[in-house]
């Protein structure tokens, strides 16, 4: 505890007081008496084994788990003060490492979100003990009211700790719309572990539980092979730049500032990620330029241009039998058009000009320009926006570049470290890049 | 190590006899199922309709787990609901096995069309496999329904006892079968075949079975309600291994993508490291390796040349059998670099890194199998001739003494043999 600002402390007091208040106060009023010891003492063990293993939504320092439903089936089971009680068992669950404070807090905050769940419950008409066969209709108003005070409830006990110990800003509130909808499922099992309690007890807990388990098995093997799969991408888009002395690190910073953008003007988690590896992929073709073009000294012909005019298309036909979203195909293919007219490959220009190409555009020019070329020293940020910014309405879309500059102002940005210039036989440098907006490759006409 | 053996040419180029036999199976009981229900009308409606929606919504939401393998959890889960349904709220449920084949095969049927309008067929042998299996268990508990009815009023226990034992046995038949079609399918061992369908299977053929009760269950003491208060919760099972099945198709595809650079590149034929791999798998389920370590053999082939971006210069025609020891050995350690650089795939990359080695030190099964797939293919490219592949197989194995494993050799003879003939 020490460490944290006095209004917290004086939170987690409050919290922990309110609940040990409730259950003392059970405990003197003889309210805990006729509850069902055997019932309490299944679904306790249930909430534990959950809480201990949370998450299928995860962020850092709050963990939802599915000791929810059995909180839930405790309030229909054994009422308001059963379920406090349940709740309060948070504070054993196995969290290596957790301060007993932590666990106080966690175990006051369910006690306290089960007994205004209860009290909802019983308001709304529900009896709390074993339903009857016949009854489950009758039941189901005063759960869903039961659902809809502990979420709300647990949410915010939590989110006030958080913003009080400045943590804040790591719950994603972009994630909340899927939170909920966990929830709700969540609310379900409880629901029909209540239900099922009359016909075979204890046993409906491990039926309701099995597919849940398998859902959280199944969900980390996703997220599992999810990284595995961005690390396995972006290690071979860094293969790819081997070749290039210069370049290297080139696709993971597109792909991150393509990120910022997006997230800038509001893109939705699916797209996002698409114009993530869009950026990582955008430039896979150039392998199909011919190293004696990209290292050829001085203006190129116009048969050596048309090369390097073609790799976006070969990198698009690199990639074309990945599953992504269409949408990051046309980046991959557009992201050197103008909105002008005059890019390449196609020549389309303004609205023409898929969305992702034009972010991914604004991106891939940011990075050559802040990044060290064997013909120069990496500019500092603020050359580089306002060649963006003068290269906006022509080169650059200006949504983008200002969507950039925004996202550029509040998270900052992290330029490549700077190259040493490498042995001469070591690695192969090129002479020209084709990214650079500062530097336009020369093209002389053939006769 | 199982050899199969080699068949004439089947007169079905798509469909292997197994398939056939389960489809008309599944196509017998349908007729037989729809027919009686025609005759003798339809107990229950109401349940049969309740059902028959979920059946056909879990259709619908199908999915395609790795390995190419169709599966509808929320279907099954729904069919073996219906079969073990005893009664509905207090109504007793007395709908016979032949009407529970009806309303499975109407809901699949309804389930698969929308899909069947946007052009995207089921694979008929799965959903044949889904609707025998379902089946079965239906003519197996359908006759017990009354009596088990008539214990749950005293004691539910040796009731569930009895649903449990049999959709237990119900799911490893339906492993079983799996693994019939798929042996014949890929041309894999039948004992790899049960192990890799059994580890495919096993927790969402759990979860589905636990549902299937659970829904059974609920239906006692909810009435109608427990199918939706059911469909939520298993929904949150099918979201999960919807994503995960997704993002395995995408590595996939992502790694065979990516491999094509070094054919861009000009360091090797184009199409090389696909016909490598490709090969380099049929050998490896030729030799008996399981799905897993296939799958790590299908990434190392793939990516096996990969090192080759790191050269200055591309090696002419990219023919890793002509280049001296020193450099293909150092291609193959620079491509093993790139590879765990990712920080997963460490097998892969050891596979990568030794797959130069002669066989006398030892490498792994995956390096010398892609050794001989890399040289075979070095040597004939992407022709299907027959002489050319004789000769290209003779001379692997003629070769230096000790350089290739025998029984790699032997094992790519047959699949060789195999893919010249037809």
């Amino acid at each position: 505890m020490r460490g944290l600002p006095w209004f917290a402390k004086v939170y987690l007091v409050a919290v922990i007081g309110a609940a040990l208040g409730l259950l003392g106060h059970g405990v003197v009023s003889g309210r805990f008496a006729p509850l069902d010891w055997s019932t309490l003492l299944v679904l306790a063990l249930l909430f534990l084994v959950c809480e201990s293993m949370p998450t299928l939504l995860s962020v850092r320092q709050a963990a939802v788990s599915v000791s929810f439903s059995a909180a839930l089936a405790a309030v229909v089971l054994l009422g308001a003060d059963g379920a406090a009680l349940v709740g309060m068992t948070a504070m054993l669950s196995v969290h290596p490492g957790l301060s007993p404070v932590k666990r106080l807090f966690n175990g006051s905050q369910f006690a306290i979100c089960g007994y205004a769940a209860g009290g909802v419950y019983q308001w709304l008409g529900g009896t709390p003990h074993v339903p009857d066969v016949a009854g489950f209709d009758d039941l189901i108003l005063p759960f869903a009211g039961a659902a809809a005070v502990f979420v709300p409830l647990n949410f915010a006990l939590i989110a006030v700790i958080l913003v009080a110990t400045g943590q804040a800003d790591q719950v994603p509130l972009r994630g909340l719309a899927q939170f909920m909808v966990s929830y709700l499922g969540y609310a379900t099992f409880g629901l029909l572990i209540a239900g099922l309690w009359a016909t075979v007890s204890s046993i409906s807990a491990v039926l309701v539980l099995i597919p849940l388990f398998v859902a959280r098995w199944a969900f980390g093997q996703y997220l599992a092979q999810q990284r595995s799969y961005d690390a396995t991408i972006a290690a071979l888009c860094q293969a790819v730049e081997t070749k290039d002395y210069y370049t290297r690190g080139h696709c993971t910073r597109v792909s991150q500032a393509s990120g910022m953008i997006a997230e800038e003007i509001g893109m939705g988690p699916e797209r996002l990620r698409a114009i993530r590896y869009a950026g990582m992929l955008h430039d896979v073709g150039k392998l199909g330029v011919p190293t004696k073009v990209l290292q050829k000294e001085g203006p190129l012909t116009e048969e050596e241009f048309a090369a390097i005019q073609l790799h976006p298309m070969r990198g698009l036909e690199i990639v074309r039998g990945i599953d992504f979203l269409d949408e990051a195909f046309a980046g991959i293919m557009h992201h050197h058009e103008r909105v002008d007219g005059k890019g390449y490959p196609m020549g389309l220009a303004g609205d023409e000009i898929p969305e992702f190409a034009r972010i991914i555009a604004v991106a891939d020019a940011f990075d050559a320009m802040t990044s060290d070329r064997s013909y120069r020293n990496a500019r500092p940020i603020e050359v580089a926006t306002a060649e963006l910014r003068k290269g906006a309405g022509t080169q650059f879309d200006p949504v983008m570049v200002s969507a950039f500059v925004k996202a550029l102002e509040r998270d900052g940005w992290e330029p490549p470290r700077k190259v040493v210039p490498p042995p001469a036989d070591d690695a192969e440098t090129t002479i020209k890049d084709h990214d650079d907006p500062t530097m336009p490759i020369q093209v002389v006409a053939e006769r | 190590m199982t050899v199969t053996a080699v068949r004439s040419p089947r007169a079905f180029q798509r469909l292997d006899s197994g398939q056939l036999l389960l489809i008309a199976v599944a196509g017998l009981m349908t007729v037989a199922g729809i027919a009686y229900t025609a005759v003798a009308g339809l107990e229950d409606p109401d349940f049969a309709i309740g059902f028959g929606a979920l059946i056909a919504a879990g259709e619908l939401a199908r999915l395609t787990m790795p390995g190419n393998r169709e599966v509808a959890p929320i279907g099954a889960a729904a069919a073996l609901g219906y079969t073990l349904l005893l009664d509905m709220g207090r109504a007793p449920a007395n709908h016979p096995a032949l009407q529970v084949v009806a309303v499975l095969a109407v809901g699949m049927i309804a389930g698969a069309l929308p899909h069947l309008a946007v052009g995207r067929p089921p694979q008929l042998d799965a959903m044949a496999r889904r609707l025998v299996t379902g089946a079965l268990l239906a003519f197996a508990y359908r006759p017990l329904a009354g009596p088990l009815r008539e214990m749950t009023e005293e004691n539910w226990t040796p009731v569930l006892g009895v649903m449990a034992a049999l959709t237990m046995v119900t799911l490893h038949l339906d492993v079983l079968l799996a693994s019939v079609l798929r042996a014949e399918r890929v041309r894999a061992a039948f004992s790899v075949a049960v192990h890799d369908e059994l580890r495919m299977a096993a927790p969402l053929g759990v979860a589905v079975a636990a549902s299937g009760v659970l829904l059974a269950l609920a239906s006692h003491s909810m009435d109608m309600a427990a199918l939706l208060v059911f469909a939520a919760p298993l929904l949150v099972t099918q979201v999960a291994f919807r994503k995960y099945a997704g993002i395995r198709a995408t590595y996939l595809q992502t790694v065979r993508a990516l491999s094509q650079v070094t054919e861009v590149a000009g360091y090797v034929e184009p199409g090389h490291s696909r016909r490598v791999s490709r090969l380099a798998v049929a050998v490896g389920r030729e030799l008996g390796m399981a799905e897993p370590e296939l799958l790590e053999l299908e990434y190392a082939a793939l990516m096996h040349d990969i090192g080759q971006l790191s050269l200055r210069d591309p090696i002419p025609g990219g023919a890793t059998v002509h280049v001296d020891g020193e450099q293909a050995r150092r291609i193959a350690e620079l491509g093993a670099e790139v590879i765990r650089q990712t920080g997963v795939l460490e097998r892969v990359a050891e596979i990568v890194r030794r797959q130069c080695d002669p066989c006398v030190e030892m490498p792994p099964l995956a390096s010398r199998i892609i050794k001989v797939a890399n040289a075979y293919d070095d040597l004939v490219g992407g022709s299907t001739d027959r002489d050319r592949a004789g000769a290209a197989m003779e001379r692997l194995r003629l070769g230096v003494g000790g350089e290739f494993d025998p029984s790699v050799v032997e094992a790519t003879t047959l699949v060789v043999g195999r893919l010249t003939r037809h």
